[in-house]
């Protein structure tokens, strides 16, 4: 099966009638996602995509029995519906609104501690179980069904990745975008302990980059837990131009973490395979499965 | 959107940041005049260049009087002034900034950021501020506090109080020092800053608390709230390519190679940049497309590649995803083509949502591109035609 998602996902889109909503819904119903309906505030009572719309969150969940929702609200009130899917304790919330202001997101945060939500997001192009629910904005046709479990900050390069597994002839188990962003809901680490405690993912593929420390919490995590499951990363942004910096205050606070040759020691000390290159990335999961059999 | 230190001075004093008094020059002789208005013996006269260690660059200068500071200055403008935090060939002078001297008795450092791993805000603290202080660090000869703020209501005046005896403050002066985190919490909050950095915040010979220079970002997303501040960007961001490619949802970066890259997505960017490099090419730019482009937008990145001479070739690597598909970026490219009449070689990779449609749109267009199959042979390719010229 996958994380995050199954056969009984029900999904509640927030943010349905506008332009992004109304397309990325009719696409994941094509996928055969079972969306039961939409939130628009003030909209509440009408129909859209043949789905009933609702006011809020809390009445769509007790309505429908929505047990996860897709948040295409724009950036400048996509904290609050967050919160207010948090509240209605939703237990599965995916983000796709992109340049959510920081401090937003910092309010998030401080919503989630203690919730029942795990929050995917913002600015992610969501989760995907290959045959079973799209709970996101991804295109979809190079994906199948297998073992291998993605977890990324890339949607751009998610996309080339998953086509490079499916070529191997190894499929997906779930892909997940945590996000572009800073500050975020699930982080790498958390999606990797889900994967490694999921029996139908065999081999898990993490794309990183330049940028924060969350590769080096996954190394740390993997170091702890010494799992048989082989993991293979990609790491982007070894030439990255030298950044412009504002003072020191980053660097000092956070350690010098961000750049890409820290992250990829990380993970050679924990045992993970690093792809060499961006294309690859699917024959480098290939041989280390092969390996692991 | 990152502000000169006389933005954030401005911005900061009136929420009770105790700064030097001092003025913008735009000229030398404007320098001389505020250098005569302060009427100190002692005068800085500061580069209004976006990134810190300055000092060390030239970019600070200490002096006596209206006339040496007029001279600092006329050896200030228009150089180009290169620090570790700078790119590569440094930032030009267009501003200076004058302002009394201080004598500092200590310095520390003090800022507030958002910790990106717990997703708060945060104020630390070092005993040891001045220029200097990321080489003390990685010698390990650096000590840093800091104290959680909540972002609504004041913060626990307790709290920031123990956090400054830890770093060595006592006495009367810990109440101003509580006054300045609580002035800049409220800033923070109130203007969705990302960054605030005081360094050195000195203490005079006086025992006074001033604040030597500033740093400060702003979130970009959240100007939408700020149509106020949103004006500072012209004033802070003198570069054309870098403040057209922002409006038109690019992320660019200028760097000094042949190859002109386009992708979609910063990740696909970096991992084509990092591939041409591998492929021993010299990258010319770095451009992401973000999801939110329009194909005119498109256009006018491909016209900012179109119009650099040095470019011998474009390496478009698209893999087209539910929000940016291939097919829009054809059209830019097209469009761009079009308006510019340059020929070049353009090598491609086209993957995912609407690869067909976007040959066929090329097609259309008269665009002559040479499609690779896979993003490492297309890296190849472009390195290739790069250095021979002929595709």
């Amino acid at each position: 099966m996958a994380i995050l998602l199954d056969r009984d996902t029900r999904v509640a889109v927030q943010g349905m009638t506008g332009w992004a909503g109304t397309h990325h819904t009719t696409q994941m119903m094509e996928y055969g996602t079972n969306v039961v309906g939409g939130v628009r505030p003030g909209k509440g009572g009408r129909s859209h995509l043949n789905l009933p719309v609702y006011d809020n969150v809390a009445a769509i969940r007790a309505e429908t029995g929505a047990n996860a929702s897709i948040v295409f609200v724009p950036p400048s009130t996509a904290a609050s519906a967050m919160i207010e899917a948090i509240e209605a304790e939703m237990p599965l919330v995916v983000t796709v609104t992109e340049r959510v202001p920081t401090l937003d997101m910092v309010r998030v945060k401080d919503a989630l501690k203690g919730s029942k939500t795990r929050l995917v997001g913002a600015n992610s192009q969501g989760v995907l179980a290959p045959g079973v629910c799209k709970l996101g904005v991804m295109a979809t046709g190079s994906e199948r069904a297998g073992s291998i479990g993605i977890v990324s900050r890339s949607a751009s390069l998610t996309s080339e990745v998953v086509a490079q597994v499916s070529a191997v002839g190894l499929g997906q188990s779930t892909t997940v975008g945590v996000g572009g962003d800073a500050i975020h809901g699930m982080s790498m680490r958390d999606c990797v302990e889900l994967f490694l405690a999921d029996p139908d993912t065999k081999g898990v593929v993490l794309i990183g980059e330049i940028g924060g420390s969350q590769e080096q919490e996954v190394a740390e995590l993997l170091e702890e837990t010494r799992t048989t499951k082989p993991v293979v990363a990609l790491v982007v942004g070894t030439h990255a131009p030298r950044e412009r910096r504002m003072g020191h205050a980053g660097a000092l606070t956070f350690g010098f973490k961000g750049d890409a040759a820290s992250k990829i020691a990380a993970f050679e000390k924990a045992g993970v395979r690093v792809a060499p290159s961006a294309h690859l990335v699917g024959r480098t999961i290939a041989e280390a499965m092969a390996r692991a059999n | 959107m990152r502000l000169h230190e006389f933005q954030a001075k401005r911005l900061l004093g009136d929420y009770g940041l105790p700064i030097p008094r001092g003025a913008v020059a735009l000229t030398p002789d404007e320098a001389e005049a505020v250098a005569r208005d302060l009427g100190a013996n002692r005068i800085a006269v500061k580069a209004q260049i976006q990134a810190g260690e300055r000092l060390g660059a030239g970019g600070i200068k200490i002096v006596s009087g209206p006339a040496m500071a007029k001279n600092a200055a006329q050896e200030m403008f228009g150089r180009r002034i290169v620090t570790a935090q700078t790119e590569e060939d440094g930032e030009t002078v267009r501003r200076v900034y004058v302002e009394e001297g201080i004598s500092i008795a200590r310095s520390l450092h003090l800022a507030l950021l958002v910790d990106w791993s717990v997703g708060g805000l945060v104020a630390v603290a070092s005993p040891d501020g001045g220029e200097g202080i990321e080489e003390r660090a990685r010698r390990g000869d650096f000590r840093q506090e800091r104290v959680a703020l909540p972002l609504a209501g004041p913060a626990d005046k307790a709290e920031v109080a123990a956090f400054f005896g830890r770093v060595g403050l006592e006495g009367p002066i810990v109440e101003a020092a509580c006054d300045i985190v609580e002035g800049l919490r409220k800033a923070f909050v109130e203007l969705d800053a990302t960054l605030i950095e005081i360094n050195p915040l000195a203490v005079t010979t006086q025992g006074e608390l001033v604040a030597l220079d500033v740093k400060m970002t702003l979130d970009d997303n959240a100007l939408f709230r700020h149509p106020d501040l949103a004006s500072l960007r012209d004033e802070a961001e003198a570069d054309r390519i870098k403040l057209s490619a922002h409006r038109d949802q690019l992320n660019f970066v200028q760097l000094d190679g042949d190859i002109g890259l386009v992708s979609n997505g910063a990740g696909l960017g970096l991992a084509t940049l990092d591939m041409v490099k591998a492929a021993g090419g010299k990258p010319a730019n770095f451009m992401d497309i973000r999801t939110t482009a329009r194909s005119l937008d498109i256009a006018h990145g491909f016209a900012l590649l179109l119009d650099n001479p040095k470019i011998r070739t474009l390496l478009i690597n698209v893999h087209g995803g539910g929000m940016q598909s291939c097919d829009t970026i054809a059209e830019g490219l097209g469009v761009a083509l079009r308006r510019s009449g340059r020929k070049l070689p353009i090598v491609i990779r086209l993957a995912g949502q609407n690869a067909e449609f976007a040959r066929n749109r090329l097609a259309n267009f008269g665009c002559a591109v040479i499609e690779a199959a896979d993003m490492g042979a297309a890296a190849e390719r472009a390195v290739q035609v790069a250095a021979t010229g002929r595709a």
